[in-house]
């Protein structure tokens, strides 16, 4: 009972929350929307029992991804009618992608109903006796581990592109060296002098 | 208490419904009352740290200090500056706030004594406390106002930065106890040595639970870390355009997460509920009262260094999250989880 409340509850969300991440007009409330579909989605995984996966959502979507999208969204100034003005063009190539989504989700559920869970369960056996987690460790770190791994390094050459691509040496500037600082004694810096009358100091 | 409400006649998912309502009451209201009190603990030990009395007036040893502050703010208006983005003005308070109370739900304060025992519990409180940073940057941003938002983006900045070496030094927790549930985090703790209970006794865990203390300090934006509210450069960082109860709000929000972050150092490292010795007749004191002396002395701590220790220059912090936790938390990743194979689990195959 409390179960079906909860699925329309966060089903209704996630839907309601995903249209208006298009239809508001401050891209600042768009991504607050998205953040919310996020959420509701992870909600709707607890449900399916899937925990590990809604909190890795969580928190690799909501806590990560989606500040840094408000990050950027909030610093920039973007000029409204500017965006309005771009739909018409981009509309055919939206309407491809949204076919194309269209046709996914209709192969999807065709699958789903030509036979239940046989399928994914030819792929990937489950033990009822495993927690979640342990069930994707030992298919991620047995079966899959290249896959795995391979997408590992795809990840670290993205990381080394984008610094490769940001990272601008500039000439004269002056760095801190924090352990030449710490080792400094006031010994090294600081002297004191008994300076006799009408004489310079020795620097 | 589910079996109880069940027993009497009600259907199960009444009954487990009004028993989760009570449990979030029976954890919700102590730590709202937890929350005053340890605000008055804050400023008595950093007066007494100061040479300097503290409150003292409202109360016996000014022990209703709170209280009174919670009536006046509650008596103030609440001002919504003309050119802030009301509804999200509004909304930030309350994010901060519910996300702070949210995490505590998964806190086991004696063996069994959790609102909800879940796999996932470490994994959840690493969720939720990832979710903290929406309330400074929507309070930022739709205050329209200059200093709440630079405040905003360097909370965002440093809250991510600093959640990366906490989540390394989790794992290696997790590595140790082999499952992301706090009581069985908290039972795999029991005798170090034979008598000792604490993942803080082990050699390999002991920096891991330093690391974690400062990653909790600057994740809480406490001092030295508060840069977000830096009042010589920032005013008051993103809350200065807030009054009334919605600053209430951030005030108890904040606190509430302190604490939890004395509970998790406790949890983790500290042996939770269990006695620190594992010595028979110490496991007759109920649970419940070591945990809370962890989190009073842990609390004590972070008072502490507020009172003692300079506030960090922002590149300083970046630099010590990103080019020494970071590394380090990871070399230590590496090191129990290859200690765990050759030892428990019997060398490479």
């Amino acid at each position: 009972m409390i179960h079906i409340l909860a699925f329309y509850l966060f089903a209704t969300l996630v839907v309601c929350s995903g249209a208006l991440t298009i239809l508001s007009r401050n891209p600042v409330h768009s991504v607050l929307w998205l953040i919310m579909a996020f959420f509701n989605a992870a909600g709707l995984m607890v449900l399916l029992g899937a925990e590990f996966i809604a909190m890795l959502l969580v928190i690799v979507y909501v806590g990560a991804v989606a500040v840094l999208f408000l990050f950027v969204v909030m610093m920039l100034d973007i000029d409204f009618a500017e965006l309005r003005a771009g739909f018409v063009d981009y509309l055919p190539f939206g309407m491809l992608i949204a076919l194309v989504l269209l046709a996914e989700i209709v192969l999807g559920i065709g699958i789903w109903s030509a036979g239940p869970i046989e399928l994914a369960q030819r792929a990937a056996p489950m033990n009822p006796e495993m927690s979640n987690i342990q069930a994707i460790g030992t298919l991620l770190y047995t079966r899959y581990i290249f896959l795995f791994e391979a997408a590992g390094i795809v990840l670290l050459v993205a990381m080394i592109g984008a610094i490769v691509l940001t990272h601008r040496a500039r000439g004269g500037v002056r760095g801190q060296n924090i352990a030449r600082q710490n080792r400094r004694r006031p010994q090294d810096a600081v002297r004191n002098v008994n300076q006799p009358v009408g004489q310079g100091v020795q620097l | 208490m589910t079996a109880f409400f069940h027993n009497l006649g009600m259907p199960f998912d009444g009954a487990w419904l009004l028993a989760t309502i009570i449990g979030i009451l029976l954890i919700a209201l102590p730590l709202m009352l937890a929350v005053a009190m340890i605000i008055y603990a804050d400023r008595k030990i950093w007066a007494a740290m100061a040479l300097r009395r503290g409150p003292n007036v409202v109360g016996p040893f000014g022990l209703l200090q709170s209280f009174a502050d919670g009536a006046k703010v509650f008596l103030q208006e609440t001002i919504i500056p003309s050119a802030a983005n009301k509804t999200l003005f509004i909304i930030a308070p309350i994010i901060t706030f519910t996300v702070a109370l949210m995490a505590w739900a998964v806190v086991p304060f004696d063996v069994g004594v959790v609102l909800a025992d879940i796999n996932v519990g470490l994994l959840y409180i690493l969720a939720i406390s990832s979710l903290g940073v929406y309330g400074i940057v929507l309070a930022g941003w739709a205050s329209n106002s200059k200093y709440p938002f630079y405040s905003a983006i360097r909370a965002s900045a440093q809250m991510i930065s600093y959640e990366v070496s906490i989540g390394f030094v989790i794992i290696t927790v997790v590595l140790w106890a082999g499952s992301f549930n706090l009581t069985a985090i908290v039972e795999s703790q029991k005798g170090y040595y034979g008598f000792l209970n604490g993942n803080g006794f082990n050699p390999l865990l002991f920096p891991m639970a330093i690391m974690f203390l400062i990653s909790a300090l600057a994740e809480t934006a406490r001092a030295p870390f508060d840069l977000t509210e830096a009042e010589s450069e920032l005013v008051a960082g993103y809350q200065t355009e807030y009054s009334s109860m919605a600053f209430a709000l951030y005030w108890l929000g904040e606190y509430a997460n302190v604490i939890l972050m004395c509970a998790l150092n406790a949890i983790l490292f500290w042996g939770g509920y269990l006695p620190p010795f594992d010595w028979a007749p110490l496991y007759y004191v109920p649970g419940i009262i070591w945990l809370f002396a962890k989190i009073l002395f842990f609390f004590f701590v972070f008072s502490w260094v507020k009172a003692t220790v300079p506030r960090y220059r922002y590149d300083q912090l970046m630099r010590l999250g990103w080019k020494v936790f970071l590394p380090v938390s990871l070399f230590f990743v590496f090191l129990v989880s290859g200690f765990l194979m050759f030892t428990r689990y019997g060398g490479v195959q």
